[in-house]
């Protein structure tokens, strides 16, 4: 009796009609939660800006007239052959070394950027499943061998080879991309694998097994389902950090090859110009940090959203005007600012092992 | 006994590491038509005599398993190989440029320990207090910014406006400490800060969340009662059980410190040996970038059994097996 009025009530206080509490899935699950983080919203917001942004690329060139690889000696450059300040001539951030509407640069490099930083994580993603799966349900000599190359791999120094590959295959877009899926799935199949170490042990894997399913139905329709939820957030975490990896290859000038605009190489140009144009500077500097900031934002929302424990965090704080003078002589270790401390660490790469 | 056959094992496995990553940059770097190389160093009208001769002088007119055997052998021996260009032993380039690198390394290590944990620890013991927001926000800016914008951020905003206000302490560029460590400092210190921001948010954010762990445990409330100072009680039973995944931390990112160190030499001018192998990649100067691949994979096996020992200790209830 008092636990239906109590299933009731918290029913009617997250806002649904029905009185019979209906089933719903993790992922439903964590869309309510993560709708109501404002951080991870603003963060998704800020992403699909971006994106909107680099997608109409072509469009502020129509506005503004400014193609991204012509050069403005005369309007875009001082009399000096210095970049001209923001607001000059129709140039809305200013111009870059050699004259260019530097506003429009960046567009085009949040192009590159985006599409690097969606394109690896999802390669690397897949095949990092790919062999945490296989390595950890196999086990025995099969597994050796991948965790042997999984950990070789994180042991490489990446930059110098990223570097060193850049140079021996010629720096493009594609070698771009190879190279940063290269090292972007190590760090989930080693997750993957530990986490299907302990999953394959589960009765209902056995079950399956005694039902005569074969070791990829189990591996990808028994054991992936319930991995799901840690490799998203990986995946997402990992985003900013391929966007950063490109970037830091194009800055060492082994990325994107100019003229074609992009955040790295353009910081590295603006090195020349310190002492005159900050702007070249700090805009494609703000640019990579905000969309790297919102992504992990974004995915530290979404690992909150999907660990449980998180609920006593929302809890705590629908009920924090009478709950904190009761609460005055606790240290409030539970629940913590960013959500709950012991989250942190649950799936970061590093942290994890 | 049993640490000496943990020891026998970790270190077999790394040998087997470092045996796979020298293989993968040998034939990575001289899966190339040896054309290329040779005519590189013989400059652009050399005669076809030069080039055979280049390509022999070099060895690579041998069979390629001939030539990883030789490079194996020679690798066995601690011999790098010989620079194409200088005709130095790659030994002697690395040893040459270590100095600049050590001393980023040293500071920059001990600036985000320090950094790193301070923040933590007091952020974990007032939750939610300002000083926690404050740090949070920082170590999320701290962890979504690339080192060389933390560099380019810093040369703009404190060496320029600096050195036209006519404060010349703080220089780019390398002073060894010979040449007075006022001066070392000085133009170290914004590598150190550079190398280290970016270190310094994961294990704020690391320590702040393991000793946030480690103060609901039941063993702390014991100590509580038992009526241990709170200082006592966070620094000898806290701190201690929740700096163990720290260390292991540490451990991994050794390898994620090389690539910064690349980066950051590249922005201040250290000329440490992170650029001398940019500099050898943009030469194609394949024996010293060889040569930094074995040297930072050792470098990163070394670090892991290290920090495996010292966890054992930390931790007793790791067990090593």
């Amino acid at each position: 009796m008092s636990l239906i009025t109590g299933l009731e009530a918290a029913a009617q206080e997250v806002g649904t009609d029905a009185a019979v509490v209906e089933g719903r899935s993790q992922w439903q699950l964590t869309w309510r939660r993560l709708r109501h983080d404002k951080v991870a919203i603003a963060a998704l917001l800020v992403i699909l800006v971006m994106i909107v942004l680099a997608t109409c690329a072509p469009a502020f060139v129509a506005i503004t007239h400014h193609p991204p690889n012509i050069a403005y000696p005369n309007t875009g450059e001082t009399a000096a052959g210095n970049p001209v300040p923001p607001g000059t001539a129709g140039f809305w951030l200013g111009t870059d070394g050699t004259g260019r509407d530097l506003f429009i640069r960046i567009l085009y490099g949040a192009r590159i950027s985006l599409f690097v930083g969606f394109v690896t994580t999802a390669i690397g993603t897949l095949a990092g499943v790919a062999v945490g799966l296989i390595a950890g349900y196999f086990g025995g000599i099969v597994d050796t061998v991948l965790a042997r190359f999984t950990d070789a791999v994180l042991a490489f120094p990446y930059v110098v080879l990223a570097l060193a590959l850049a140079v021996v295959l010629g720096p493009s877009l594609t070698v771009i991309v190879g190279v940063i899926s290269f090292f972007s799935w190590a760090a989930i199949a080693r997750i993957v694998r530990g986490q299907t170490l302990s999953i394959k042990e589960k009765e209902y894997i056995e079950a399956a097994r005694s039902l005569g399913a074969g070791p990829f139905r189990i591996m990808f329709l028994d054991i992936l389902p319930n991995l799901l939820a840690p490799v998203l957030v990986l995946a997402t975490l990992y985003i900013p950090t391929a966007v950063v990896f490109e970037a830091t290859l194009s800055y060492l000038g082994l990325g994107i090859q100019p003229p074609t605009a992009s955040w790295g190489d353009i910081l590295s140009d603006a090195q020349n110009f310190y002492q005159v144009a900050w702007w070249y500077v700090v805009f494609p500097a703000a640019a990579l940090l905000i969309t790297t900031l919102a992504f992990n934002l974004l995915g530290d929302g979404i690992r909150d959203a999907m660990d449980p424990r998180t609920e006593r965090v929302f809890a705590a704080r629908r009920g924090r005007g009478q709950r904190r003078r009761q609460r005055a002589d606790q240290p409030p270790v539970i629940s913590s600012g960013s959500g709950v401390p012991g989250a942190d660490l649950l799936a970061t790469p590093e942290g994890s092992d | 006994m049993a640490l000496l056959g943990f020891m026998i094992r970790r270190i077999l496995a790394g040998i087997v590491v470092i045996w796979i990553v020298a293989t993968g940059a040998f034939f990575l770097f001289f899966a190339r038509p040896v054309d290329t190389v040779a005519r590189q160093l013989a400059g652009r009208a050399a005669t076809p005599q030069i080039l055979a001769e280049v390509i022999r002088n070099l060895g690579l007119n041998q069979p390629i398993m001939v030539q990883y055997w030789h490079f194996i052998v020679r690798l066995v021996q601690g011999n790098l190989g010989i620079s194409y260009f200088t005709g130095e032993s790659v030994d002697t380039v690395l040893k040459q440029d270590l100095p600049p690198t050590l001393s980023l390394v040293f500071g920059g290590v001990i600036l985000w320990l320090v950094a790193g944990l301070t923040v933590g620890i007091i952020s974990a013991t007032r939750a939610r207090s300002l000083f926690d927001r404050f740090s949070t926000v920082g170590v999320l800016i701290g962890l979504s910014m690339p080192v060389f914008v933390i560099g380019e951020l810093l040369i703009l905003f404190v060496f320029v406006p600096l050195n036209q206000h006519g404060f010349h302490w703080i220089q780019t560029g390398y002073s060894g400490p010979s040449q007075g460590l006022s001066a070392w400092a000085g133009h170290l210190i914004l590598p150190w800060i550079t190398l280290a921001a970016v270190q310094a948010a994961v294990y704020t954010r690391l320590s702040r969340g393991q000793l946030l762990d480690t103060l609901g445990e039941d063993y702390i409330r014991t100590a509580r009662a038992k009526g241990l100072s709170e200082r006592r009680v966070i620094f000898r039973h806290a701190v201690r059980a929740a700096l163990t995944p720290v260390v292991s931390q540490l451990g991994v990112d050794v390898g994620q410190l090389l690539g910064g160190v690349i980066v950051v030499e590249s922005v201040f001018g250290l000329g440490g040996i992170g650029e001398a192998s940019v500099q050898a990649i943009y030469a194609d100067n394949l024996p010293v970038i060889i040569g930094f691949v074995i040297v930072a994979a050792v470098f990163v096996v070394v670090a892991n059994i290290v920090v495996d020992l010292v966890y054992a200790l930390l931790d007793p209830r790791v067990r090593i097996a």
